[in-house]
């Protein structure tokens, strides 16, 4: 399959999806495409279906209308193997019910590349400790995760998904329980992997995230979809979709847009 | 491989399990002849004292008062007793990742609840025993059948749901025998006591309860890393191209399989499918690959040992081999939590 797929493909499309979740619709009919290379941002008030979206685009729920398209074929054409080596999902919340050590724990995102009889190589391994080194995490592979600090959980789970290295990383909320330093780091991380880390090479990754804070995601997406929480979206370019009166009115609290050194924030009034 | 040539790394402190760590066939030989002796013993055992070469002999065909009590008696019994604690020590772990509950044991969804009824309504009764077998097994699948109706009702076959329908459909069972012994005559009732309490004495035919082991443990080893993943939550494992529904489904109906036949053999023999799998974690960690055949081995190892125990400690008397399994159990499981600080 992947033979004849070209990186001139969008990783994903959305075309005219709607969701609805009982009576309600979360959001109506949008379409988005995201390139290889690109960010996207998902900003919304709580309980607007950010999730719920994120799913949809990670093919773990079916659209109430419309179709979602990944690497060009709609989900039924991957299998599910198939398509967690190419989209990988940082879930909202990890949930720990047994022991087990930071190292076995990213060894969990090599699943999709190990044939049903195969066991972690050394090269997995590497892999692994290498996603943890990149989230900072050099010298935690024997700690048991049920002892980890909130923030330390979540960077394994940022290593689980490095490791499973898909080509379009589907993050919701990858800033939770993270510092203000590693918040940015995270964020140059996944930047630095889409951008390509050496000029020249063709792009391959790209990323959708679920974020609460406007400013991290006025610096670090392509582009976002904003939704209202009444079911309406906004989809485009960052700075046609950044702007102070419709995030005043999708979060319900007034906002000021300023600008400072060349960078826009927007501030709550 | 990584077994091949990775050298396990003890650094300070605690080490978890991760891959390889363990030399699988170190391991396997192991468990194994802990097995055989345990086995061995069982043979060996008992009121008239039979030495190991005659066991052998017995065992490859020889003739005499001896042989026949090691081939008609002690050898059903033993293996029993052995297949009995490997069903529920992996019926047990199959539950605790299905439910994703480190306490749920094999019995926690209501099959033994219904095999029990069924198989007091056939004590009840005066039922030759191969009724009281086919009521215990058919009560067992038919707990399982409305458990999994039930919770399944609206489709949505969630763990809360599965978990609370059959803890729901266990307490009914209770009450259901709890009425049984309550009525029944009081020449039937120690046999039913002992029926509840698991009895290998009366386990004839303990082979097709092998074979289900055996084809059981077959069955879920192409998916034990699948299983590992799930324990990880079923969003992360539906993400990570994990089948988690067909995988549930499978699940729930090959530990529920298990567990009838072990309570259909034996009885409903408390504490193995719960200490077991958590023993094996404790020492060898949670990687089903490693655990689910470890615990089969393991469960069948100490009910051997319990119930080998059972009919010798102070015969003539039997004790309930339930209650030899915890005496065994606790202070090994008390011993290996004590050592493993959280």
């Amino acid at each position: 399959m992947s033979a004849t797929r070209t990186d001139a493909v969008p990783l994903l499309e959305a075309e005219r999806l709607a969701l609805q979740v009982g009576e309600r619709w979360l959001c109506c009919e949008f379409s988005l495409s995201l390139a290889p290379g690109e960010c996207l941002a998902l900003l919304g008030p709580n309980g607007a279906g950010k999730t719920t979206l994120l799913h949809t685009l990670a093919g773990l729920r079916e659209p109430s209308v419309g179709q979602v398209r990944l690497g060009g074929l709609p989900y039924a054409a991957w299998s599910p193997l198939e398509a967690a080596r190419f989209r990988g999902l940082l879930p909202q919340q990890q949930p720990d019910h047994f022991a087990a050590s930071v190292l076995e724990t990213v060894l969990i995102g090599r699943h999709p590349h190990l044939g049903r009889w195969g066991w972690e190589t050394t090269e997995d391994e590497a892999i692994a400790r290498q996603a943890l080194a990149d989230v900072g995490l050099q010298g935690f592979e024997t700690r048991d995760v049920l002892t980890l600090s909130g923030g330390e959980r979540q960077r394994v789970a940022i290593a689980t998904l490095l490791a499973q290295s898909p080509q379009l990383f589907l993050l919701d909320e990858p800033l939770n329980h993270l510092d203000l330093h590693y918040q940015i780091a995270t964020l140059e991380l996944f930047r630095t992997t889409v951008r390509g880390a050496n000029a020249g090479k063709a792009l391959r990754h790209g990323a959708v995230m679920v974020l609460h804070d406007i400013n991290l995601a006025a610096r670090y997406a392509d582009h976002i979809i904003l939704l209202d929480g009444r079911g309406g979206v906004k989809a485009g370019d960052r700075d046609t979709v950044l702007r102070a009166d419709l995030l005043s009115q999708a979060f319900g609290h007034p906002l000021r847009r300023l600008e400072s050194e060349g960078r826009v924030v927007f501030l709550p009034d | 491989m990584l077994v091949a040539t990775d050298r396990p790394r003890v650094g300070g402190g605690r080490v978890l399990m991760r891959p390889g760590r363990h030399h699988p066939t170190l391991l396997a030989a192991g468990l194994l002849s802990a097995a055989a002796l345990a086995l061995l013993w069982a043979l060996v055992a008992g009121d008239m004292p039979i030495g190991l070469s005659e066991v052998f002999a017995a065992l490859g065909g020889s003739e005499g008062m001896a042989a026949d009590i090691v081939r008609e008696l002690r050898l059903p019994r033993a293996v029993a007793a052995f297949v009995c604690g490997g069903l529920l020590a992996t019926a047990g772990a199959l539950m605790q990742v299905l439910l994703r509950n480190p306490l749920a044991d094999p019995y926690i969804l209501g099959i033994s609840g219904g095999a029990a009824v069924g198989a007091l309504v056939a004590l009840t009764l005066g039922a030759a025993s191969i009724w009281v077998d086919t009521l215990a097994f058919g009560g067992a699948l038919t707990a399982m059948l409305l458990v999994f109706g039930l919770a399944h009702g609206d489709g949505s076959w969630t763990q809360t749901r599965l978990l609370l329908t059959g803890v729901i459909v266990a307490a009914g069972c209770g009450a259901a025998v709890t009425l049984m012994l309550a009525l029944a005559p009081d020449t039937r009732v120690q046999s039913m006591l002992f029926w509840l309490m698991g009895d290998a004495s009366g386990a004839a035919r303990p082979w097709p309860g092998l074979a289900v082991l055996v084809l059981g443990l077959a069955a879920v080893m192409p998916f034990a890393r699948d299983l590992n993943v799930l324990a990880r939550g079923e969003l992360n494992a539906r993400a990570l191209g994990v089948s988690v529904r067909k995988l549930r489904m499978g699940l729930y109906v090959l530990a529920s399989l298990l567990t009838a036949t072990a309570v259909t053999l034996v009885g409903s023999v408390g504490f193995v499918g719960l200490i077991i799998p958590h023993l094996v974690r404790l020492v060898l960690g949670n990687d089903q690959r490693v655990l689910v055949p470890a615990a089969a081995l393991a469960g069948g190892t100490l009910l051997t040992l319990a119930d080998t125990a059972a009919r010798t400690v102070i015969a003539p008397q039997q004790l309930p081999v339930g209650v030899l399994t915890a005496l065994i159990g606790v202070p090994v499981f008390l011993f290996l939590l004590a050592r493993h600080p959280r």
